[in-house]
């Protein structure tokens, strides 16, 4: 008998997140011609239900773990945690975006479906367990995040932004699928752990350089998603052109969602030849950090030093995945948890000061903050100080335990290196804390404005996040520790 | 449980409700919340200590599980022991007094209830710090005291300098923390755990072969995070330049408290330094190079908070020879009758400050015996309590560290009765410019509010009385013997090597003025040398700041962050409905380095990776 065409019920609640934000997303976009100007930030209402309502499908889903659609999905604690993940950062997003979206551009909802069907392609590539699936999620993630770099079409900005980003990223995806035809021509199959089997069997396993190199290739694309060097050239340019909200977005939904495919990826199709590239990893980790890092020093928008920091947190997390364990996998995924609310929640105040046109977004631009909206001031310091890696907040474990796991892995020179990077580090956020509080304040400081609603939510709901990941860690490393073992 | 959470729970507390109410209130309830909350904290130091009695073993409390992760199990957890005990009774009686000083010193400054919410935070930290039962907490604290005294350095913000000081500060104990930071993950790999409990007795139990190098590494590590937060060699540089913040807070932070957490970490890890010889062989020398360089800058200060700064540095550098030498009883006992004479002297600096009305050039003063008589003779009291005149405290605790110098080798001693001979010059000599001679300067210097004389009084005789608090045999069963005996005539030596240095600086200053001008001016370039600090901040300028910043900005920004957003692709942006657009994009320069850019890192990718077989 054949087998019903209608997939069964658990099945569907396995990918219950996808289809709640795919229903979300539709309703915005049937909803948005009939609806006035004046009233298109009703939309933000139901984008944030819709990835409310996703969120408790991620729960839901959690209660049904296993394969679905012949293994093409997988949910297990690694999917529920990095499904949650990027949820959280679309609604964080989409608070941000609400005031931002009726001063720019009052005239358009789809923005909010944008995000929706971003956080689709996201939510697939956490939960994808075979390479198809994973292209697919990572060009619906893409193709709704391409758009929203370029959202302001009048703005000359945004355009190149949206150009570069997605001809660069149509370049990379490119290496990524040429990487998946090698795998499948040398394994034959798409299935990761299917081509893990093959790969650690003797007798099935093909030739090493044929899985060489598309790991290799596959490398370029998930290294490009990610930022990592020596594809990192795109983010700061994309980062400082793009609106603030959707680079807030940007910079921590798609960027994890990234690494979840990545570790994979790596941990489970290619573990089998992990000394091959592990020290790739390593270099790379190395690069991205020493260029974030110095680059950022010596920035002054400070949306393109932002754009510099996120590359060398990615540097961080790669020294996560060259540790290749599931201590490092559990610390990836934390410190991926913990920069999520950090750079969300720095990125939200540059919204909020930025004002019409993103006209003040150098980092003189601040001075005085600390004086005029103390309040603002203390939320972005507590970011600040977490992405220095201070303690008491998330920053600093999510370091912590990325050290401590290359340690174990033996990668000493690594971690030392990484953690003189990060003392470098303190530098270009303290010239952020200097300005705000031990300047003058300027002309942007003195027309400030009373932070939006929805902005003061995703500050503190940022704020909170970063200091429970710093002082209750293992409320989130539990959770972590218990999912890092993929399923193989 | 005695509820040791309250002694920092309070001064949280007070920092909560300044931090968020005190823009609204009143100076007075300010105050009575700053000082409130610390007085409330000595208060339940001192009980709970009375009610623990000999505390032959340590209290430990644990209150949750702080990290649970494979190996690791951390809980939040404080203790009190003896050493903890000498330690919370300095920083909450110091801090109480620098706190009711501060009320009156920073009368007329903005921003006060700032001010006093930060310094509650501090103390919050620094008591963090001193009581918790593992590394990991202790690094919270470490980090939260640089926090603090960065916030409190730059208080001042209007001056440019300040904030300069302040990030140097941060910066250079970030160096240190890195330090720290990388002794902790060893320690973490070595014993699978960061509870002092469980660390020093496997420590203890480690063989001889397995020691010399895995508790070495760790050992020096931990001395890096000294030396930054200590000010020791090379990275003292951030402490004359704190003193940029209001004095109390270079009483409190940088001479008192914070800056001796250092030695107050080694001292607690010394069952891992006494199984790394080779470690405390560097600390020892490291401590005393300290003291001697330092020692030999503040005899050519002329700014009266840079010359005492220069003298805590050399002060700490004994505290770290201490501990260098095994005397970690000594190092502790002179950190305490330290923390008594050199807030002492800070506050009286800041009451001749504030009497000056801001002047701290020594040469501005002079004469000001008589106008601010109280100021001066407690400030007296603190410079016989430094310069070693028996029987007042810093007699005995330098004393102690020397003899301890002299066990360990006789040469150490001998440079440290030379730095004890500097010290004793450079403390008078600041005393006999400021207080002795004419008027220089032309100020109506007035003596201070009762609320910074009485804290005053309280220090001076604690600086006079405190040598008498046997703590090195108090600390005795934490810390093996040393074995130093007391030798009457090395005693005499170092005591009339302080004398000598009085002597000479009254022959300098008050009797033959002139002479020191003279002096200086035959030394010439030695002179020049000194008093420019060694050009030691020139050298780290020209060695790491320049190059780093230089190179970051030849390399990456010719070469990597070669594009800027500035709407110059836009020309071809707007013709986006034209078929070309992918050949002219290509063309527009920044997109088609970045491609190359990607292709040429996927050749090496792919080089690495799929036809070399991975560099190993």
């Amino acid at each position: 008998m054949p087998a019903s065409l209608f997939p069964p019920y658990e099945d569907l609640l396995r990918i219950l997140p996808e289809i709640v934000l795919t229903i979300a997303g539709t309703l915005v976009m049937v909803l948005e011609p009939a609806l006035r100007p004046e009233r298109k930030r009703l939309l933000g209402g139901i984008a944030i239900a819709g990835l409310l309502v996703a969120l408790w499908g991620t729960a839901v889903a959690n209660l049904f773990r296993g394969p679905a659609f012949h293994q093409m999905v997988v949910v297990d604690g690694f999917a529920t945690f990095f499904r949650a993940l990027v949820i959280v950062v679309g609604i964080l997003a989409v608070l941000c975006s609400i005031h931002y979206l009726q001063r720019e551009r009052p005239d358009s909802g789809e923005y909010y479906a944008l995000v929706l069907f971003s956080v689709v392609g996201q939510s697939v590539m956490a939960a994808a367990n075979e390479l198809i699936m994973i292209f697919i999620g990572l060009e619906i993630s893409s193709i709704a995040t391409y758009v929203l770099a370029g959202y302001l079409r009048d703005d000359r900005r945004n355009n190149e932004s949206a150009i570069k980003y997605f001809l660069l990223g149509s370049f990379a995806t490119a290496f990524l699928l040429y990487g998946i035809a090698w795998i499948y021509g040398a394994a034959g199959t798409t299935n990761l752990v299917e081509i893990r089997r093959v790969l650690s069997t003797p007798e099935l396993a093909p030739p090493r350089f044929l899985v060489g190199v598309s790991a290799a290739l596959m490398f370029v694309g998930f290294a490009f998603k990610v930022s990592a060097a020596p594809f990192q050239v795109w983010a700061p340019d994309v980062y400082q052109g793009a609106p603030a909200p959707v680079t807030a977005f940007m910079s921590a939904g798609p960027k994890a969602a990234a690494f979840a495919i990545f570790l994979r990826v790596y941990m489970t199709a290619f573990e089998p030849i992990s000394n091959r590239w592990e020290p790739v990893v390593w270099l790379s980790a190395l690069a991205t950090m020493f260029v974030g890092n110095f680059a950022a020093l010596l920035q002054n928008n400070i949306k393109r030093l932002l754009a510099y920091s996120s590359i060398a947190h990615a540097g961080y997390v790669m020294v996560a995945v060259s540790a290749h364990s599931e201590i490092g996998t559990a610390a990836a995924m934390f410190y991926l948890a913990a920069y999520a609310f950090m750079n969300v929640g720095a990125f939200a105040v540059v919204t909020h000061f930025a004002r019409q046109g993103e006209k003040y977004v150098d980092v003189d631009d601040l001075a005085g903050l600390g004086h005029r909206q103390p309040v603002t001031a203390a939320l972005f310091s507590i970011f600040l100080l977490s992405l220095i890696g201070i303690p008491l907040t998330g920053g600093f474990f999510g370091k912590f335990y990325i050290f401590k796991a290359a340690l174990e892995a033996k990668l000493y020179w690594l971690t030392v290196i990484g953690l003189l990077n990060s003392a470098v580090a303190a530098y270009y956020y303290l010239r952020i804390l200097v300005v705000m509080y031990f300047h003058e304040p300027g002309e942007a400081a003195q027309t400030v404005s009373p932070v939006a609603p929805g902005v003061k939510i995703a500050l503190w709901a940022s704020a909170a996040g970063t200091l429970l990941l710093g002082i209750f860690p293992s409320v989130i490393l539990d959770f972590a520790d218990r999912s890092a073992a993929l399923m193989k | 449980m005695r509820h040791l959470w309250l002694i920092p729970a309070l001064p949280f507390a007070g920092f909560l409700l300044n931090g968020i109410f005190g823009r609204r209130a009143s100076k007075a309830v300010v105050n009575a919340i700053a000082v409130g909350s610390v007085a409330l904290s000595f208060l339940w130091v001192v009980k709970t200590l009375l009610s623990l009695g000999g505390m032959e073993t340590p209290h430990a409390e644990r209150y949750f599980t702080w990290i649970e992760s494979g190996i690791l199990n951390v809980g939040f957890e404080l203790a009190v022991d003896r050493l903890t005990a000498v330690m919370l009774l300095v920083v909450t009686g110091v801090g109480l007094l620098i706190h009711i000083y501060s009320t009156g010193y920073m009368a007329h400054e903005g921003g006060y209830y700032r001010f006093f919410a930060y310094m509650n935070l501090f103390m919050f930290f620094m008591l963090i710090l001193v009581m918790a039962n593992n590394y990991l907490l202790m690094f919270v604290g470490w980090e939260g005291v640089g926090l603090c005294s960065y916030l409190l350095i730059g208080f001042f913000f209007l001056r440019r300098s300040a904030s300069t000081a302040a990030n140097k500060a941060f910066i250079v104990n970030r160096i240190g923390d890195f330090g720290f930071a990388l002794a902790m993950f060893l320690m973490v790999v070595q014993f699978g755990t960061l509870d002092f409990a469980g660390i020093y007795p496997a420590a203890a139990e480690m063989p001889a072969e397995q020691t010399a190098g895995i508790l070495t590494a760790i050992a020096l590590l931990l001395f890096v995070g000294a030396t930054g937060k200590s000010a020791q060699l090379p990275l003292y540089v951030w402490l004359p330049d704190a003193m940029e913040g209001p004095t109390p807070v270079s009483a409190l932070i940088h001479a008192a408290t914070m800056v001796t957490a250092g030695v107050y970490m080694v001292a607690r890890s010394s069952a891992l330094f006494l199984q790394a010889p080779l470690a405390m062989d560097v600390v020892a020398i490291v401590g005393l190079l300290t003291a001697v360089m330092a020692a030999t800058i503040g005899l050519t200060q002329f700014d009266i908070k840079k010359v005492f700064a220069y003298s805590t540095v050399s002060q700490l550098g004994y505290m770290v020879l201490a501990v260098g030498v095994g005397a970690f009883g000594a190092g502790i006992f002179h950190l305490m009758t330290h923390a008594f004479f050199k807030a002492l002297l800070f506050l009286g600096a800041g009451s001749v400050i504030h009497a000056l009305s801001g002047e701290q050039d020594l040469r501005a003063m002079g004469g000001l015996r008589k106008k601010i008589p109280l100021t001066f003779a407690t400030l007296l009291c603190a410079a016989v309590a430094i310069a070693g005149v028996p029987p007042f405290s810093g007699f005995f605790s330098k004393d102690e560290i020397l003899l301890a110098a002299h066990h360990h080798a006789p040469w150490m001693y001998w440079v440290g009765v030379i730095t004890a001979a500097m010290t004793a010059f450079y403390v008078f000599r600041a005393i006999f410019m400021a207080f002795f001679g004419d008027s220089r300067g032309h100020h109506h210097p007035h003596e201070s509010p009762p609320s910074m004389i009485l804290p005053l009084a309280v220090l001076a005789l604690l600086s006079l009385a405190g040598g008498f608090i046997p703590v090195p045999r108090f600390l005795e069963p934490l810390f093996p013997a040393e074995g130093a005996h007391h030798d009457f005539a090395l005693v005499a030596v170092s005591v009339g090597a302080g004398l000598l240095g009085i002597g000479l600086a009254w022959l300098f200053y008050v009797s033959k003025p002139g002479l020191a001008d003279s002096a200086a001016a035959r030394l010439g370039a030695l002179y020049r040398l000194v008093y420019n600090k060694y050009f030691v901040d020139e050298i780290y300028d020209a060695t790491v700041v320049r190059p780093l910043i230089g190179g970051s900005r030849a390399v990456l920004w010719r070469g990597v962050d070669a594009g800027v957003i500035d709407g110059a692709v836009n020309g071809i942006a707007q013709r986006s409905r034209d078929l070309g657009i992918l050949l002219r994009m290509f063309q527009s320069g920044n997109i088609r380095s970045y491609a190359a850019w990607v292709l040429l890192g996927s050749v090496f990718v792919l080089a690495v990776l799929g036809v070399m077989g991975g560099l190993r």
